[in-house]
């Protein structure tokens, strides 16, 4: 297994390459000026040094390379330094991948922005996993209830209605109408005691609650259909015909059974966490990664939108990994050779 | 053997249902089977032979199964209206049961010693290292080399046979009254099958446990069994000492199975012999014998009233108008 991961890792590299060319190749070929939004009394001959100070009167390919050390060699390292407090080389002079819009470290504004970021949307995304995988037991194992109906009923609504709907409909209830619940997301808010507590769940009620019941809604529809895979199987029969309880036969026979593709796509969800939800960030101003994407695009920023797609990508490599290594733990059948 | 019955089932009748079909799996079927004894169960697939024994066991899926009638006594509680808690308490204690197909009657996640261990732990309370060491001993016995360390694998590392034996183990984990085994040779090949055989017959002897033998191979039967069943459309068309039976089948039907077996020196009668018509479909219950259609003896009778089962002999049974007094039977139609 080791040697399989290993080996997965060493191909996941000219994948990641690849992607990376990819993400420059597009980015770099989209019409954007850096200067675009600079006031209109900038002269000329004033952008075209600002562009060339971005380094963008280098060659294609030496921008692509110097971006690549930037950001595979250079901010690594800067982050292990701020990490341990060592001086790792010459860093004053290193040069590291820079924000166009605002000059500072695109990694630094990540860093910032990614504890809102992990807070609402892994919170939400924990949630969605706890509440999915009781319901899709229990819909499975009484198909056809009125639990099931109603389960389905509501992650038909999770699934097909969109989160900025349904953000928007919990902000008219619960902030305009009931005024219960505050609608913007205050990010300097610090918890310090019990009421600021309250304050902080609070406002990060409706953020939550809104991806979670998106989460949710896919997460128990497929469990409940492996569940019903398996409730038919025929080792089912011979747990019951030993005299098992039948918690035992559902929740330690069947349950084992359906986890194992269950996780795997809980596994490959968990990459959307880190890339924020950007469409529910951007609509109750949590401040996290998906907001800065959408002004590193507006910005025509592009080293910030490089790096965030980047990360994104590696993200999505690497969980893919971790899905099948655990797929592999659950699964006894497979073996890795 | 003439000790008492452990095993009666009286009017047993099992429904697969929704609002738009029914099939009548099993019709008013009743048997009963004595202490040690080994009763064989034939007919051709689809006759109902499973639906029946998992019915005593209430392990069909519910709906669409329904158990519509009937009494199922065993250890003086009838299984059929026991509570759950009891019921499982004869689950895997009072019967062992052997499903028909060992590749998938196993979890897949679980080792085999897991599997082997639970009824002990669930039944008998062992704990741990007692539940191990007895579930080592029970593939030692039904013949598989180095129990103690194949307890840690998985089923998918077992071949098919073993599987079967892994199946059979289980049953017997908890020395069970009543052993089931629906077909437990039929996926096997031919020198498994013999060895399964012989298995059960041994650990028959050495328990002394009743075994109902589900098959549709009257030749397995006739090497194994005490007293034989033969099923048709859901319903008993023939029961009898397996001696009596070969002797003097009565029921076309049975004879009609008799003819498909091979001759005694081997070689086949004329071309391989099988049953003209298809079974029945079962989808009301039996107004009329469910063999007529395919029936060389048929008669307007047959076709008018369902045959109970008529004694022939003692402990001799046949579901045939023409086993009644009177029709002549005898005189070998
Ligand atoms: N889940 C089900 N729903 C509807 N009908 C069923 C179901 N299971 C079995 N039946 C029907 O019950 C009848 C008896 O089936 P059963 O499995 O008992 O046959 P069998 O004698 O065991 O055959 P085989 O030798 O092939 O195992 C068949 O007509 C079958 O179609
Ligand atoms: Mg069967």
């Amino acid at each position: 297994m080791a040697r399989y991961a290993l080996r997965r890792l060493l191909i996941a590299i000219p994948t990641l390459l690849a992607i990376s060319f990819i993400i420059f190749a597009l980015l770099d070929l989209a019409p954007s000026d850096p200067t675009a939004n600079l006031p209109l009394t900038i002269p000329p001959e004033v952008r075209e040094k600002i562009r060339l100070s971005l380094g963008l009167g280098e060659p294609f390919v030496v921008r692509y390379f110097k971006w690549l050390e930037q950001f595979m060699i250079n901010e690594p390292l800067n982050v292990l330094e701020q990490w341990t407090g060592w001086t790792i080389g010459d860093s004053e002079n290193r040069l590291r991948v820079l924000s166009w819009a605002t000059r500072s470290p695109v990694t630094d504004l990540i860093v910032e922005r990614l504890p809102q970021t992990l807070w609402v949307v892994g919170m939400s995304y924990v949630i969605a996993v706890l509440i999915a995988v009781p319901i899709g037991v229990i819909s499975a194992y009484r198909q056809y209830s009125l639990f099931d109906q109603i389960g389905t009923f509501i992650s038909m609504l999770g699934f097909s209605i969109p989160t900025f709907f349904t953000g928007l409909l919990l902000i008219v209830i619960f902030s305009v109408w009931l005024g219960w619940l505050p609608s913007i997301y205050d990010t300097t808010h610090v918890v310090r005691d019990w009421d600021s507590f309250v304050f902080q769940v609070k406002q990060m009620l409706m953020p939550t609650m809104v991806l979670a019941l998106a989460n949710a809604s896919q997460i128990s529809r497929f469990m409940r259909a492996s569940m019903l895979d398996n409730l038919n199987q025929d080792y089912v029969r011979t747990a019951r015909a030993k005299g098992l309880r039948e918690r035992v036969v559902v929740l330690v026979h069947v349950l084992r059974n359906s986890l194992i593709p269950v996780v795997t796509v809980i596994a490959l969800g968990v990459p959307t966490i880190f890339g924020g939800a950007i469409i529910t960030e951007q609509i109750f101003r949590v401040n996290g990664i998906g907001q800065l994407l959408i002004i590193g695009i507006e910005g025509a920023d592009i080293p910030l939108v490089q790096t965030l797609t980047f990360i994104f990508a590696i993200l999505i490599v690497v969980f893919n990994l971790i899905a099948d290594l655990i797929y592999g733990m659950l699964d006894p059948r497979i073996r890795y050779d | 053997m003439n000790s008492a019955p452990v095993l009666e089932v009286q009017g047993l009748k099992t429904v697969f249902g929704t609002r738009d079909f029914a099939v009548h799996a099993v019709n008013d079927v009743s048997f009963s089977l004595r202490e040690g004894e080994l009763l064989g169960v034939v007919g051709e697939s689809g006759s109902g032979k499973s639906v029946t024994m998992m019915s005593l066991l209430r392990l069909l899926p519910s709906p669409p199964a329904r158990i519509e009638s009937g009494r199922v006594m065993f250890e003086g509680q009838d299984l059929v209206r026991l509570d759950d808690a009891s019921l499982r308490e004869v689950r895997g204690r009072g019967i062992g049961f052997v499903f028909q197909d060992p590749m998938t009657s196993l979890n897949p996640v679980f080792t085999v010693g897991f599997q082997l261990m639970e009824p002990l732990r669930t039944h008998l309370g062992f704990d741990r290292k007692a539940a191990r060491r007895r579930a080592a001993e029970l593939l030692a016995l039904v013949g598989i080399p180095s129990p103690e360390a194949r307890l840690d694998d998985y089923p998918h590392q077992f071949s098919g046979g073993m599987r079967q034996r892994v199946m059979i183990a289980i049953a017997l984990a908890c020395n069970p009254k009543v052993l089931i085994a629906d077909e437990p040779t039929t996926a096997l090949d031919v020198t498994i099958q013999a060895q399964i055989l012989e298995l059960v017959k041994d650990l028959r002897h050495k328990l002394g446990m009743a075994v109902v033998w589900i098959t549709h191979d009257l030749g397995v039967v006739a090497g194994i069994a005490d007293r034989v069943m033969v099923m048709y459309g859901g319903q008993v068309v023939e029961s009898a000492g397996v001696d009596a039976l070969y002797e003097n089948p009565t029921h076309p039907y049975t004879r009609a199975l008799m003819a498909t077996l091979p001759s005694l020196d081997g070689t086949r009668r004329d071309r391989l012999m099988t049953i003209a018509g298809q079974p029945p479909l079962l989808t009301a219950p039996p107004a009329a014998c469910p063999f007529a259609p395919r029936c060389a003896h048929v008669h307007d009778r047959c076709r008018m009233a369902n045959p109970p089962l008529i004694e022939v002999a003692p402990g001799h049974a046949a579901a045939c108008w023409l086993a009644a007094p009177g029709e002549g039977v005898q005189n070998g139609v």
